[in-house]
């Protein structure tokens, strides 16, 4: 080794994207997430993504088996994980095979040479490999041989030879830490609490960390550092949160802020499942925590715990969502509040369970028979649904009524970190008046918001009987009157209509005075707001709309549509939202752009909707 | 807390089963029982799912919630592990506990929530107009059975008790005195209690259940099984059902000296409610009672064990692993 100080390059750069890969066994997830906390803790603005596998272990090597983890860090302009990745770190020939289309010309790759074997590279594919015979010189590759450095560096440790090699991520790590000047303390923390029963391991891991680091520091192939923006992040306390972990403190949130018990009772599908493990590890008196037998069971019960007064909540994804249906229409009519994360996966039927769609608008809003109207809202990121869950919460409560929140596989696993609120910034939750005893009726609806009083057992003085046969205005016997039927199904109607009072201005991102809107919803927020800031750098007239809203719609939609020649309606499905507001907003010019490949859209993609008008 | 009667828990709803239902009677026996039970009366909670049974909570004054076919297990499930305080009680049908929510059914078992379910069975679709149900006898000629139904029914005690509900009871809709008997064992049971109230339709099944109501016919056709008693049945008390090892057996013998030897019923062998809950007349008598009493510890019960864990604030819950920004 070199004792000269080498020298070194720094880059700078606004942001990055890195993409680890490599086999579904290898901790490629565990590696990534430990990349993320170390740029979130140097202040960055990060988004992350996991793309694994719908097998749980493919063969070894396989092209199949490949997991990838990218992260996207830097300053404020960071609003999705990034669609090309600047970095590959790859652990194996499958993994580079696999992902080489993320990256653009210049790129970097960082290979374990030490798995590029005859026999590895014949599983990919490979007749040669492409680390020496030139077919990578479109890119600046990194090749080290980790395999044997691990060894080298473990030589004394007294684990077994594939213990050993089981730390040869953390040796990538390493690199990388040195590479973007990150802190390799935040690991070493993590792999000392995390391995704490097994110090033999614990020691390995840390070993092999520092030598990553120190090899990259001393080696004349690591001549390049990069300084990556910081991001101007709010002071306070923050958390890097997926999706999915969001919706569960969030739910736990607004309990507190309710002052009621949570209730949340779930089935296992892909991919909700991390909701009810992100709970599960909560279970306490005030956190009711149920894994029901089936879909309709866990909505069923989770209905029941809303009679008995909790907020309560399910969360699913399609083909669930299709089980909970009739439950659904159980909680229109019981008037009563539910909140329900349906997290949107490629369909129909069993689909592409890991994968990213927003195909589930229609169901949600007619997916009932009736006329069977609830609340739709869609949350824009993974820290968005943080606050997404604790708006239909509040507006569950406050109208009485369930309401739908449409995440996606994209933003339930993409992580991203959330400022924690405190109790006293979160809005108050206004509950619908609750009269004496004696001048109590079950459907004595609250003039303003047309809600319900919610009283539950064991209140005395308010036993009372609901169901799901039609029930008497106010007074909420079983009725078969025709005219009754006409004034309930207004009243329910009507009720969801008001929530539109809840619904901030709808912000317009970019050119106020351009001809053409791009609008969105939901989980295509980081893309297309991305995409809105590259047209202005470029100087292309372009507004962005990304509604959160979805029923009802934001009253002041039908204007902001009608404002713009031509309005881009973009998402993640055959052209649901277009559908809705052709049929909402008949004057406007709705043109609908789609992609159902169970892949996000990028910041590219939706650029390219953006010049190709120009 | 005054004394409630079987009154205090009157709507004032018109009921709207059929004149000379069987319902009427399980009614009364329910009423009774929630008075002599001596609970307050707003923690009472009475779920239902679909069908003629599934009316019954709008006429008790209860809170109550008549909800989706099927799904009255699950809906109560939440009510009382939200709240285990509430004596929560099931009202289903035959279709709704073992067709359409027999999932649940099972489920609701062998998790063990503290529900209360009380299970009419009249071996047929009623509301929907006289289908074949899981509990039709073979050969019984319903709407969708017209030659006869050639599967085979539930025997609901013997599958109640097989799952390892703690406690199982049959009773038939007249005997009050017994239906709410067995209601107050089962609400004083800690765990998933289940009765099964044979019960008469008038439109469909009128004579179903005759054989076993009948002065004729009903001292040779029931047997009260008690438990540390013999299986004595008969108008002269003169026959017994016995285990002859694993085999049930009746023996006939003079009421006036009974042998000294004959099988004393005994509610917490598992093994002997599993025998007696299996037979099916006209081979041996209709065995009412308690069939399988013991103490399970509730799914709610272990749940708030368990729940040690304080959650005071999110602030609190995500402190591990957060960091600060400062300007």
């Amino acid at each position: 080794m070199n004792n000269e100080k080498k020298k070194v390059r720094v880059n700078n750069k606004e942001y990055a994207v890195i993409r680890f890969a490599g086999d579904s066994g290898d901790g490629i997830q565990l590696v990534g997430s430990q990349f993320a906390s170390a740029t979130a803790i140097s202040g960055n603005v990060l988004s992350t993504l996991p793309d694994y596998p719908a097998e749980i272990r493919s063969p070894q090597g396989s092209l199949g088996g490949v997991s990838g983890f990218q992260v996207a860090f830097g300053d404020d302009k960071v609003m999705n994980p990034g669609s090309k990745a600047d970095f590959l770190v790859v652990m194996n020939p499958a993994a580079l095979k696999v992902n080489l289309k993320y990256l653009d010309k210049g790129s970097v790759i960082i290979a374990n040479s030490g798995n590029f074997t005859e026999e590895n590279l014949k599983k990919a594919g490979y007749t040669s490999n492409p680390l020496e015979d030139g077919s990578l010189s479109n890119y600046r590759v990194i090749s080290v041989d980790v395999n044997s450095l691990v060894e080298e560096a473990l030589k004394d440790s007294p684990l077994s030879k594939a213990e050993k090699l089981k730390t040869k991520n953390f040796f990538m790590l390493g690199l990388l830490y040195w590479m973007f000047d990150l802190p390799v303390e935040v690991t070493a923390n993590w792999i000392d609490e995390k391995f704490a029963k097994k110090p033999e391991i614990a020691e390995a891991n840390k070993k092999v960390l520092y030598a990553g680091y120190n090899y990259a520091e001393n080696t004349e192939i690591f001549d390049a550092k990069y300084n990556i923006e910081k991001g101007k992040l709010e002071p306070g306390i923050y958390h890097n949160i997926t999706g999915n972990e969001a919706v569960c403190y969030s739910l736990i949130a607004a309990s507190k802020k309710l002052k009621r018990k949570c209730y949340y009772a779930s089935y296992p599908i892909t991919p909700a499942s991390e909701i009810l493990h992100t709970f599960a590890k909560l279970k306490s008196k005030d956190v009711v925590v149920f894994q029901a037998e089936d879909e309709i069971a866990a909505i069923c019960s989770s209905i029941g715990a809303s009679f008995a007064g909790c907020l309560s909540a399910t969360g699913t994804s399609g083909p669930g969502l299709s089980l909970k249906t009739e439950a659904l229409g159980l909680a229109v009519i019981s008037e009563l509040p539910l909140v329900l994360i349906d997290v949107q996966r490629g369909g129909p039927s069993t689909g592409l369970p890991t994968k990213t769609e927003q195909s589930d608008l229609f169901i949600s809003l007619f997916g009932r028979h009736w006329d069977c109207p609830l609340v739709i809202l869609a949350a824009t990121s993974p820290s968005d649904c943080f606050y997404t869950v604790y708006e239909a919460a509040r507006i569950a409560v406050k109208y009485m009524t369930p309401v739908i929140v449409l995440t996606s596989a994209y933003i339930a696993q993409g992580s991203q970190p959330l400022r924690i609120p405190k109790e006293e910034e979160l809005k108050d939750f206004e509950l619908p008046p609750l009269p004496d005893p004696d001048k109590f009726k079950p459907y004595l609806r609250d003039e303003k918001t047309f809600a319900r009083p919610w009283a539950y057992p064991p209140l005395k003085g308010y036993e009372h009987r609901i169901g799901g046969l039609e029930k008497s205005n106010i007074e909420g016997n079983v009725s078969y009157d025709p005219e009754n039927h006409q004034i309930m199904t207004n009243f329910r109607r009507d009720k969801i209509k008001k929530v539109s009072s809840e619904i901030p201005p709808t912000e317009v991102y970019g050119d106020q005075n351009s001809d053409t809107l791009i609008l969105g919803w939901g989980s295509t927020y980081g893309a297309i707001r991305s995409a809105i800031i590259k047209a202005q750098e470029e100087n292309i007239k372009v507004a962005g709309v990304i509604l959160k809203y979805l029923n009802p719609l934001p009253p002041d939609l039908g204007n902001i549509v009608s404002r713009f020649k031509k309005v881009y309606v973009v998402e993640e499905n055959d052209g649901q939202m277009a559908f809705v507001l052709r049929a909402n907003f008949q004057s406007a010019n709705i043109i609908s752009k789609t992609k159902v490949t169970g892949q996000p859209y990028t910041t590219e993609e939706i650029f390219r909707i953006i010049k190709s008008e120009k | 807390m005054t004394k409630l009667t079987p009154n205090d828990f009157s709507s004032n709803l018109p009921i709207k089963w059929c004149p000379g239902c069987g319902d009427y009677a399980i009614l009364t026996s329910v009423k009774k029982a929630m008075a002599d039970l001596g609970i307050e009366h707003e923690k009472y909670v009475v779920v239902s799912g679909i069908g003629c049974s599934s009316r019954f909570p709008y006429y008790v004054n209860v809170y109550g919630y008549h909800t989706i076919h099927g799904r009255a297990i699950p809906i109560a499930t939440g009510v009382k592990l939200s709240n285990p305080d509430l004596m929560v009680f099931v009202v289903t049908g035959d279709g709704d506990a073992l067709s359409i929510g027999g999932n649940h059914f099972i489920h609701g078992i062998r998790r063990n929530i503290g529900l209360k379910v009380l299970m009419f069975n009249n071996r047929i679709y009623a509301l929907t107009k006289g289908q074949a149900s899981p509990t039709t006898l073979s050969g019984s000629k319903t709407k969708t059975t017209p030659e006869g139904s050639f599967d085979y029914p539930f025997n609901p005690v013997s599958l109640a008790v097989n799952l390892g509900a703690p406690f199982v009871a049959r009773s038939i809709d007249t005997d009050v005195n017994l239906t709410s008997s067995l209601i107050i064992e089962a609400a004083r049971n800690d765990g998933f209690a289940f009765i099964e109230i044979l019960q008469k339709c008038v439109v469909f099944t009128d004579k179903e259940f005759d054989v076993f109501k009948n002065p004729e016919t009903k001292d040779e056709m029931v047997v009260k099984i008690e438990d540390g008693k013999p299986m004595i049945f008969g108008k002269n008390k003169n026959k017994a059902i016995i285990l002859d090892g694993f085999n049930p057996k009746i023996v006939e013998f003079d009421p006036k000296n009974p042998p000294s030897n004959l099988t004393l019923y005994d509610s917490s062998n598992i093994h002997m409610a599993s025998i007696i809950s299996s037979l099916i007349p006209p081979e041996f008598p209709l065995p009412v009672g308690i069939f399988y009493k013991i103490n399970k510890k509730s799914y709610e019960k272990m749940y708030y064990e368990n729940a040690k864990k304080e959650i005071n604030s999110i602030e609190e819950l995500l402190k591990e692993n957060s960091y600060e920004i400062t300007k």
